[in-house]
């Protein structure tokens, strides 16, 4: 009837296939097919509302996200903005200002370090290392993971079992060690080699959670219809079966930013992460180890480091709860 | 006769499990004609599904397997054609409906967009403005109210029977010219049923494709089907027009279906049912595999030991048997014979 290799055969096609359908649609009967609508005619079709909007609302409801999402959005959002908002610049050295104990004067809010930096704009700039870390970390462990997962669960049998053997062995490896010896290797430094070897430890759990997913789903008839209606595999794989798993995924990933962020900062504390001068919290909690009896060294980047955490980890619990269908009931 | 549009010769498919091979489909042999409806009707397990998915490529592989066999549509044999090659003809010149309409639209597309998809697959270059008018059309042509509000929803804003049209409406998206309705009615109470069948109905008038409707429904048979293949133990039992079946049955099992079906018209305290179980498809019975359960073999031993072949029969042409022993039901009319009921089953 049509050739579907022929470039003009969508247009023809087209125009055959809509004249075909206007008289179809003239030969049935209104009544029974139900193409009479009073509520619509009225204005009273019943709203739609998507599984987005009751996630969003269940989420809005989740009293403790709520409070992490803030608390979230007012620390990354002065990481962010840092040069607009930290009162001087991380790497001001003020000789005549050292060590200095938190004051209003001068706005040193959490006093001065050893070589007289302020310490606040230090913690902002470290808040902004640790997001960037964490925001890589959680992005691109999520796409390793989701294409490994996908494609092991898709496709199963000999792909599988090498991918998940990797995966375990990944899984295995005790990350610590391994990142210090990277570390070690590849030499201290930038930001973004420690966020790629972070990024390579993070997408084993996702890995096996995409691929239940994938494994569970791939039998679903919708994903036959969907062969059925001559889908290639990729296709099916990230249009059909991935939308069904973001749930899964975006908990996940957000957790992830949590762990890389802790992670990134042990490995700045041993002194094996990011470099100074750019302060990254570790490194800053690390430096207080000089100074026993200046407490604020410590204390001001160890509490960011660990509300930025508790409050992603709610965060994630409230992306949890909203997005899991099984659990309906909002707790807190 | 007319060329045959799908022609299917000596089709073998087994699965291998941990049991053994079963033998799902056995040898089976049938043409498709263009325009016309075929309708496969057997027990579950009879290898009904599974003949016609695996002409698709359609069957889990492995276990699945196509031993043997051809099936020649369009001058291009199905069973032999590369994954690719295949992909292009589904959901184009092949489509198909699937009995389940809950489970077979994802839920978290919207059913617009999967009906685009359909398209969209097949000819990329089509505008989408065009696509979203020709779903629309769709939509209208299988009776969704509200086409343009409905092809923003996602499938649980459908009720089931909407969700079988929209699955009719993209089974027919490019315009197939065949149509295999693997139990498009089965999941659907008996009103949807009939409202779904007036549609599959009108689609086919309009769309001229031949249809292979797989059900084991005998009502929807006698409906909508002009010929029709009984299935048992994964081999053709009988075929015939439907004309014949229905009235002139030359297999005992055709007979045993017919008889299992309450007649309407009269008052029958009891169902009929065929005694026994189907058989296993891993140790297939020895001889014709519906000797267990015959009325008529009576334990012969011919029945036992020789594997029946498809011997023409006496109602026309196209009429055939595989019973050693059909010669002895001619004269014997089914319960439906005169008149044919409409929907009897249903």
């Amino acid at each position: 009837m049509t050739e579907p290799t022929t470039p003009d055969a969508p247009l023809h096609l087209q125009k055959h296939l809509v004249d075909q359908a206007s008289t179809l649609g003239d030969g049935m009967d209104p009544a029974l097919s139900g193409l009479v609508d009073p509520t619509l005619d009225a204005g009273l079709e019943i709203q739609a509302r998507s599984q987005w909007s009751y996630a969003r609302s269940r989420f809005l409801r989740h009293r403790l996200a709520m409070i992490g999402l803030v608390v979230l959005v007012i620390i990354f959002g002065a990481g962010i903005f840092a040069n607009l908002i930290a009162p001087y610049s991380f790497e001001e050295i003020d000789l005549t200002n050292v060590l200095q104990a938190p004051t209003t004067t001068a706005h040193h809010f959490f006093g001065t370090d050893e070589i007289g930096r302020d310490y606040l704009s230090r913690v902002i700039y470290g808040i902004r290392t640790s997001l960037e870390v964490g925001v890589f970390v959680g992005f691109a462990s999520t796409i390793i993971g989701v294409i490994i997962g996908a494609i092991s669960g898709y496709y199963g049998g000999w792909i599988d079992n090498i991918l998940m053997r990797i995966t375990d062995l990944v899984l295995t490896l005790p990350a610590l060690a391994i990142l210090l010896t990277a570390a070690a290797l590849l030499g201290q430094g930038s930001q973004w080699r420690v966020s790629i070897i972070l990024a390579l430890f993070y997408w084993t759990t996702l890995a096996r959670i995409v691929r239940g997913v994938f494994l569970s789903l791939r039998e679903k008839e919708y994903v036959e219809a969907a062969k059925a209606a001559g889908s290639g595999d990729l296709r099916i794989m990230f249009r059909h079966i991935l939308p069904n798993t973001l749930g899964p995924i975006v908990v996940s990933a957000s957790l992830t930013v949590g762990a890389a962020i802790i992670l990134e900062a042990v490995l700045s504390f041993l002194g094996f992460g990011i470099k100074p001068p750019i302060p990254s919290l570790g490194s800053l909690i690390a430096s207080g180890q000089q100074f026993p009896q200046k407490w604020w060294i410590t204390v001001f980047p160890g509490l960011v480091l660990l509300i930025i955490v508790m409050a992603i980890n709610f965060v994630g619990d409230g992306l949890r709860d909203a997005l899991d269908p099984q659990q309906r009931r909002v707790r807190a | 006769m007319p060329e045959p549009l799908l022609s299917i010769r000596n089709l073998v498919v087994e699965f291998r499990t941990e049991d053994g091979i079963v033998h799902a489909v056995d040898d089976i042999s049938y043409d498709v004609f263009p325009g016309e409806t075929l309708g496969i009707v057997g027990e579950s397990g009879s290898g009904k599904s599974v003949s016609t998915m695996s002409i698709l490529g359609l069957i889990p592989q492995p276990p699945g397997r196509v031993a043997s066999g051809t099936a020649i549509f369009k001058g291009k044999d199905l069973i032999k054609m590369k994954k690719r090659e295949l992909r292009r003809f589904r959901g184009d010149e092949l489509a198909m409906v699937f009995q389940d309409p809950m489970t077979s639209l994802n839920p978290v597309l919207k059913v617009g967009y999967q009906l685009g998809e359909a398209i969209k697959t097949h000819y990329p270059k089509v505008s989408d403005d065009d696509v979203e008018k020709r779903v629309i059309d769709l939509l209208r042509m299988v009776g969704v109210p509200n086409p343009e509000q409905r092809y923003t929803q996602y499938p649980h804003e459908f009720s089931g029977g909407m969700r079988q049209r929209a699955m009719i409406a993209m089974s027919i998206a490019n315009s197939p010219s065949l149509l295999i309705a693997d139990e498009p009615t089965t999941a659907l109470d008996v009103t949807i049923q009939a409202q779904v069948l007036e549609v599959l109905k009108t689609v086919q008038a309009e769309t001229q494709a031949a249809t292979i409707l797989i059900t084991h429904d005998l009502g929807i048979v006698a409906e909508l089907c002009d010929r029709v293949l009984v299935m048992y133990g994964g081999k053709i039992v009988e075929h015939g027009d439907v004309h014949t079946i229905f009235q002139n049955p030359r297999h005992p099992y055709t007979i045993g279906l017919m008889d299992s079906l309450p007649k309407l018209t009269e008052d029958e305290d009891w169902l009929r049912p065929i005694p026994g179980q189907p058989p296993s498809l891993i140790n297939r019975p020895p001889g014709c595999a519906f000797h267990p359960r015959c009325f008529l073999s009576q334990g012969r031993l011919r029945c036992r030991e020789e594997v029946p072949a498809l011997r023409t029969a006496d109602g026309g042409t196209d009429h055939a048997s595989a019973c050693h022993f059909a010669e002895e039901l001619i004269g014997r009319h089914s319960k439906f014979a005169e008149p044919v009921p409409a929907g009897g089953g249903a």
